[in-house]
C-alpha cells in the first residue's frame, strides 16, 4: 500500500509573531512539522508497517521545508518530494492544492493523508481541495481508520459526537488529534534519512506557469491584535471575592 | 573552524529534547521524591537509539559520533541528569569498554545487545579502598583451569541491580599493583553474584547506585576482558571517554537549571520590576550564560577528538572538571535567583542543585581531573 | 442584476444551528446596504419546515434541497448538490459557519468553483469595490489577515459567536431545487453517526465556557466545573495539560491543538494561561482566571482574576450564579 502525506511546515506554537514591513517575520522562529501532519505520517507508518509499501511525504515551500521533510523520513517515510519555486511567494489555498495535485499525480499511491489544520494560517482547506482536484472521496478530521482491500472504514469528530463513514480508496483523509501517537524519529532513523531520495521540483518540472497557479484571494494584510491587558482582581475572603465577581459579571460586563 | 551542529545533530537535538520535554521531564520530580528507577523510560530510550549512539550498525548501534552521544547526554539531564546518567553509565562505561578491548565473539554477545538497550550495562570499578586509587583494588580474581573465580565486592554502582551486563576489574597479581588487575564481563544472574546496599543519595536519585558482591563467582575464561594485567588500562581509557558523558550530564543540568532561571527572572516581579529587569540578576544570568558556553565547547572539543581518533584523555578532563564545577556554580545561581521558592521541591532547580554536586566526584573526582591534565601538559 | 448573499444553513436532526442564525443576522444588514437578496440554503431530508425558521431572520429567498441522498452530510453529496445550484444562480458570496460539516464543506464546494476561500473568519465587512473584506486569525489569534476575494462567489466560512443573532420577520420566497448528484461524490457512505446526549451547549458555539487545567488535579475533580456549567448554561472545556494527563477528553480541549472558541464569558480554573491555550480562547468577550498562582500568566489577560484555590473559589462562584437566578 503507498501512501502519500501531505506535509506542511509551521511555525512552533510557541512562536512570537511579529511583523516586519507588514509580512510575518520569520527571522529566529523554530520551524517544525505541523503538529496535525505528524498525525498523517504516523498512520501513514502504522499502515506501511501492516501492509508494506512506501510513503512519500510531499510539500510546497522554500528551502528550510527540507529539514521537517528529513525530519519526516526520519520517523520511517521513504522518500521525499519538495516543489520549491520563487513564485510561490505569495500563493493562496487553491493553488497550493493545485500544485500538489500534479506533484501527487507523479506517485503512485493508495491513500493520501494530511493534518486536518496547519497551526499558522489555519484554513483547513489545502487536504480538501487537494482531494476535489484529484476527483478523490475525502474524509475530514478523522480519528480512527481500518483499511481492508480497497475499502476504508473511519470515525470522524463531528459537532457533538463522531461519525462512522465507509468509502472507497484512493481516498483523502485529514487527521484530527487522538488518531495516533506519532512517535519520534529515532537515531537509527536520523542517520538513514540522509540517505534516502528528497526531490526538489520547481513549477516547470511540473509543467505549471506561474499564470496558473494566480491567486483567487488577495494577498493578505496582517495586523496583530491589541494586546489584552490585566483587568481587576477581586480581594477580601474566598466568599467576598466570589460574591464580588459574579456581581461585576452581572452588572458590569453583564455577561450572565 | 566550524562552530556549528550539522543537519543531523539539529535533528537529533530536537528529538532527543521532544522526547525529554513530553516524557522524561514530567514524571522527574516524583521519581526523584520516591527515588525510582524509570524502567520503561529506558525502555523507551533503547527504542529511540539512546542507548548504542556511539557504536557502529554491525553491532546494532547507530553509528553516530560523540557530538550526537553529547547532545543525548546533555538533553536528557536537561530535565532529568538521573536518567542521564543512567545512559552514560550504560554506553561509557559498560557498552564502550567491550567495543574498545573485546573480542568479535564478546562484541557481538555483549555489544549489540546493550547497543539496542535489550540489555542494560554498569561498570564495577569502584571499591572501599580503591576510590580515586585503583590500586587499592580488593576484589581478586583466580584462574582455575577454564574459569575465573571472582571475590569480592563494589561501590557505588550506577545502573547495579538493573543492569545486565558488568564490566568489572579484580586483582589477580596484587605484587604487580595496577598491573596485576584484569577486566571481566559478568552477567546478571551468575551464582555468587548478588547485590548489597542501595545508596540513598543525595541528588540523582532515581538513578540506581549498588554495591556488588562476589562470593566464588565463576566467569568463564572467554569473558576476560581484553589480557589479563590490563584491567587498569582498560578501566582509565574507558573513564577518559566516559567523562565526555559526565560532562555532558553537567552541561544538561547547567542549561536546565539556567532556563529554569531565565524564564523565572522574566515572570517575578519585585519592586515594580521584573527579576530579569534588575542589574544584579542581569549579571547572574550573564555569568551563568558564559560558563554555560564555554563548558559546552569543551565538552565539543572533547567530543571531536574522539571523533577524530585523536588523544582524548586531556580534553574530557578538562571538560568534564570544567562542566562539573559549571553546573554546580549555574545550580547555585539558579536557587539564587528563585529564592525561597527555588529552595523549595516545587521548582526542579532545587533538585538540579543537589544533582549537580555528582558530577564533581563521579569518574574521577574534579581533583584527579585536574590531576590527569596536569599530567597531560607536564609530560610535554 | 443582484445574485444574492447566500447562507448556508445547517441543520442537525432538523434543528438549525445558532451560527446559521448569527450569519443570516449579520448577512441581512449588509443585504439592506447592498439591496441584494439574502437567500437561506437549506440541504437535507424532510426539511420544509425549516424555511419557517429561517424566516424569522429575514431571509428573502429560501432554497431548499430535499432529498434522501442528502439526509446525512457527506463532503461529496452537499458539493455535488451545491456546485450545480450555486453555478446556475451565481450568488455574490456563500457564507457557511466554521462548524465540523462548514470546515469540510467549503473548501471542497470552492475547489469545484473554482474560486478561494476565507476559512474561520472574525470580522466580514461589506465595502463597495471588493463586496466583502474577512478578517481572520492566523496563528491561534496572534495574527490577524485580512482578505478579499479576486473571484465570484466569494466564500467564507465564520467562527460561531461572532455576530449576534437579531430576530426580523420575513415573507420569503421558498423554492425547491432539485439535488443533482454526480455518483462519483457518492463514494463516502455514513454508517453511523454517534451524538453524545449531553445537556451543555456545543463547546464551539458556547455563550459561557468553563475551563479546568493542570490545576484541576485529577479526572474526578470536573464535577466541580459541571455544576458551575449547569448553573449557567456553560459548556465545559480543558487546557491541553488536563487532556494529555488524561482527565478529560480531547474533544473538550480548548487551544491550538484543540477546538477554538470565542464565548461572551470564559472561565479558566487552574490553567497558567500557555501561548497554545490563549490562542484557542483568546477571542473570548469576557475572560475570568481563577488560580492559586499569582504570578500565572492566564491573569495577564483576564478581565477579571481571583487569586485562590479553584477547589474553594468555583463552588462558591457557582452558589453566587444561584443566587442570580
Amino acid at each position: 500500500m503507498n501512501i502519500v502525506v501531505s506535509l506542511k511546515q509551521t511555525f512552533d506554537t510557541e512562536a512570537k509573531i511579529v511583523l516586519t514591513g507588514g509580512k510575518i517575520d520569520a527571522t529566529g522562529v523554530n520551524v517544525v512539522i505541523n503538529p496535525y501532519d505528524e498525525f498523517a505520517i504516523e498512520e501513514a507508518l502504522k499502515l506501511k508497517e501492516k501492509f508494506g509499501g512506501e510513503v512519500t511525504v510531499v510539500s510546497v515551500g522554500g528551502d528550510k521545508v527540507e529539514a521537517s521533510i528529513r525530519t519526516a523520513l526520519a520517523m520511517g517515510c521513504d522518500q521525499g518530494v519538495l516543489v520549491n519555486d520563487p513564485t510561490l511567494e505569495n500563493v493562496d489555498e487553491w493553488a497550493v492544492a493545485e500544485i500538489l495535485a500534479k506533484a501527487v499525480a507523479q506517485i503512485p499511491y493508495d491513500l493520501i493523508l494530511a493534518g486536518r489544520i496547519a497551526v499558522d494560517d489555519g484554513s483547513s482547506q489545502v487536504a480538501v481541495r487537494l482531494a476535489d482536484s484529484l476527483n478523490l472521496p475525502s474524509v475530514s478530521s478523522i480519528l480512527k481508520l481500518d483499511i481492508e482491500g480497497d475499502k476504508a472504514t473511519v470515525v470522524r469528530e463531528i459537532d457533538g459526537g463522531t461519525e462512522t463513514l465507509e468509502l472507497s480508496i484512493p481516498a483523502v483523509l485529514t487527521a484530527q488529534k487522538g488518531l495516533n501517537e506519532p512517535r519520534y524519529p529515532s537515531m537509527m532513523g536520523i542517520m538513514k534519512a540522509k540517505k534516502k531520495e528528497l526531490k526538489v521540483l520547481t513549477l516547470a518540472d511540473l509543467g505549471i506557469s506561474a499564470a496558473d497557479v494566480a491567486s483567487k484571494m488577495s494577498a493578505p494584510k496582517f495586523s496583530l491584535p491589541t494586546p489584552r491587558t490585566a483587568g481587576k482582581k477581586m480581594s477580601g475572603e474566598p466568599a467576598e471575592q466570589a460574591a464580588e465577581l459574579a456581581k461585576l459579571l452581572r452588572e458590569e460586563a453583564k455577561v450572565i | 573552524m566550524k562552530f556549528e551542529l550539522n543537519d543531523d545533530h539539529i535533528m537529533m537535538r530536537k528529538m532527543v529534547r521532544d522526547f525529554a520535554e513530553e516524557e522524561v521531564k514530567p514524571g522527574a520530580e516524583e521519581r526523584d521524591e520516591e527515588e525510582k528507577f524509570p524502567m520503561d523510560l529506558w525502555k523507551k530510550c533503547g527504542e529511540l537509539g539512546l542507548a548504542g549512539v556511539t557504536f557502529p550498525e554491525e553491532y546494532n548501534g547507530v553509528g553516530a559520533d560523540y557530538i550526537s552521544y553529547a547532545i543525548t547526554i546533555e538533553e536528557l539531564s536537561r530535565v532529568d541528569a538521573s536518567l542521564g546518567v543512567t545512559i552514560s553509565a550504560h554506553s561509557s562505561l559498560c557498552a564502550n569498554p567491550i567495543y574498545k578491548f573485546g573480542t568479535e565473539a564478546q562484541k557481538q554477545k555483549y555489544l549489540a545487545p546493550l547497543a539496542t538497550g535489550e540489555k542494560m550495562g554498569a561498570f564495577g570499578l569502584t571499591e572501599s579502598l580503591a576510590g580515586s586509587d585503583a590500586s587499592g583494588t580488593r576484589t581478586t580474581a583466580v584462574k582455575v583451569g577454564d574459569e575465573y573465580i571472582i571475590n569480592g565486592s563494589k561501590i557505588f554502582i550506577t545502573n547495579g541491580y538493573y543492569a545486565d551486563t558488568y564490566v568489572i576489574t579484580a586483582q589477580m597479581d596484587k605484587s604487580k599493583g595496577n598491573k596485576g588487575i584484569a577486566a571481566f564481563i559478568l552477567e546478571k544472574g551468575t551464582p555468587g553474584f548478588t547485590f548489597g546496599k542501595k545508596e540513598k543519595k543525595m541528588g540523582i536519585r532515581s538513578s540506581a547506585t549498588y554495591e556488588l558482591v562476589f562470593e566464588d563467582v565463576h566467569i568463564p575464561a572467554e569473558n576476560l576482558l581484553g589480557e589479563e594485567g590490563q584491567g587498569f588500562k582498560i578501566a582509565m581509557t574507558t573513564l577518559d571517554f566516559g567523562r565526555i558523558g559526565i560532562a555532558s550530564q553537567a552541561l544538561g543540568i547547567a542549561q536546565g537549571a539556567y532556563e529554569e532561571a531565565l524564564k523565572y527572572s522574566k515572570e517575578r516581579s519585585q519592586f515594580g520590576m521584573t527579576l530579569s529587569q534588575m542589574p544584579v540578576i542581569q549579571f547572574k544570568l550573564a555569568d551563568m550564560a558564559i560558563q554555560i558556553e564555554a563548558a559546552r565547547l569543551l565538552v565539543y572539543q572533547a567530543c571531536y577528538m574522539a571523533d577524530q581518533h585523536l588523544p582524548v584523555s586531556k580534553y574530557s578532563a578538562m571538560a568534564k572538571a570544567f562542566a562539573g564545577d559549571t553546573a554546580n556554580f549555574v545550580t547555585s545561581e539558579a536557587v539564587q535567583i528563585l529564592g525561597g521558592y527555588g529552595y523549595t521541591r516545587d521548582y526542579p532547580v532545587e533538585r538540579m542543585m543537589r544533582d549537580a554536586k555528582i558530577t564533581q566526584i563521579y569518574e574521577g573526582t574534579n581533583e584527579i581531573q585536574r590531576v590527569v591534565v596536569a599530567a597531560n601538559i607536564l609530560k610535554d | 442584476m443582484a445574485k444574492g448573499i447566500w447562507i448556508i444553513v445547517e441543520q442537525t436532526k432538523l434543528e438549525i444551528r445558532k451560527v446559521s442564525l448569527e450569519l443570516l443576522s449579520q448577512a441581512r444588514t449588509i443585504a439592506d446596504k447592498t439591496g441584494e437578496p439574502l437567500v437561506a440554503v437549506i440541504l437535507g431530508k424532510g426539511i420544509a419546515d425549516l424555511a419557517k425558521t429561517v424566516a424569522e431572520y429575514g431571509a428573502d429567498k429560501v432554497i431548499l434541497v430535499d432529498d434522501d441522498k442528502l439526509a446525512d452530510y457527506t463532503t461529496g453529496a452537499y458539493t455535488s448538490a451545491l456546485n450545480k445550484i450555486i453555478r446556475k444562480e451565481e450568488p455574490q458570496a456563500v457564507l457557511l459557519g466554521n462548524t465540523a460539516i462548514g470546515k469540510d464543506l467549503a473548501p471542497r464546494l470552492a475547489h469545484r468553483l473554482g474560486v478561494g476561500m476565507a476559512s474561520d473568519c472574525t470580522g466580514m465587512e461589506y465595502d463597495e469595490a471588493n463586496f466583502l473584506t474577512f478578517k481572520r486569525p492566523i496563528y491561534g489569534g496572534k495574527a490577524f489577515a485580512e482578505v478579499t476575494a479576486n473571484a465570484r462567489p466569494i466564500l467564507a466560512t465564520i467562527r460561531p459567536n461572532t455576530f449576534p443573532v437579531v430576530a426580523k420577520a420575513s415573507q420569503p420566497e421558498v423554492v425547491n431545487e432539485t439535488a443533482e448528484i454526480d455518483a462519483a461524490d457518492l463514494r463516502a457512505i455514513v454508517k453511523e453517526i454517534a451524538l453524545v446526549a449531553s445537556a451543555r451547549p456545543e463547546l464551539i458555539e458556547a455563550n459561557v465556557i468553563i475551563s479546568g487545567g493542570r490545576g484541576m488535579k485529577g479526572p474526578e475533580n470536573y464535577v466541580i466545573l459541571e455544576a458551575c456549567a449547569d448553573v449557567i448554561g456553560a459548556a465545559v472545556g480543558a487546557s491541553r495539560a488536563a487532556v494529555d494527563a488524561g482527565w478529560i477528553e480531547q474533544k473538550f480541549q480548548v487551544g491550538q491543538t484543540g477546538k477554538t472558541v470565542s464565548p461572551t464569558l470564559y472561565i479558566a480554573c487552574g490553567i497558567s494561561g500557555a501561548i497554545q491555550h490563549l490562542a484557542g480562547m483568546g477571542s473570548s468577550k469576557v475572560i475570568v482566571a481563577i488560580n492559586k498562582d499569582p504570578e500565572a500568566n492566564i491573569f495577564t489577560l483576564a478581565d477579571y482574576g481571583i487569586v485562590g484555590d479553584l477547589f474553594e473559589i468555583v463552588p462558591l462562584l457557582t452558589e453566587e450564579f444561584k443566587k442570580l437566578g
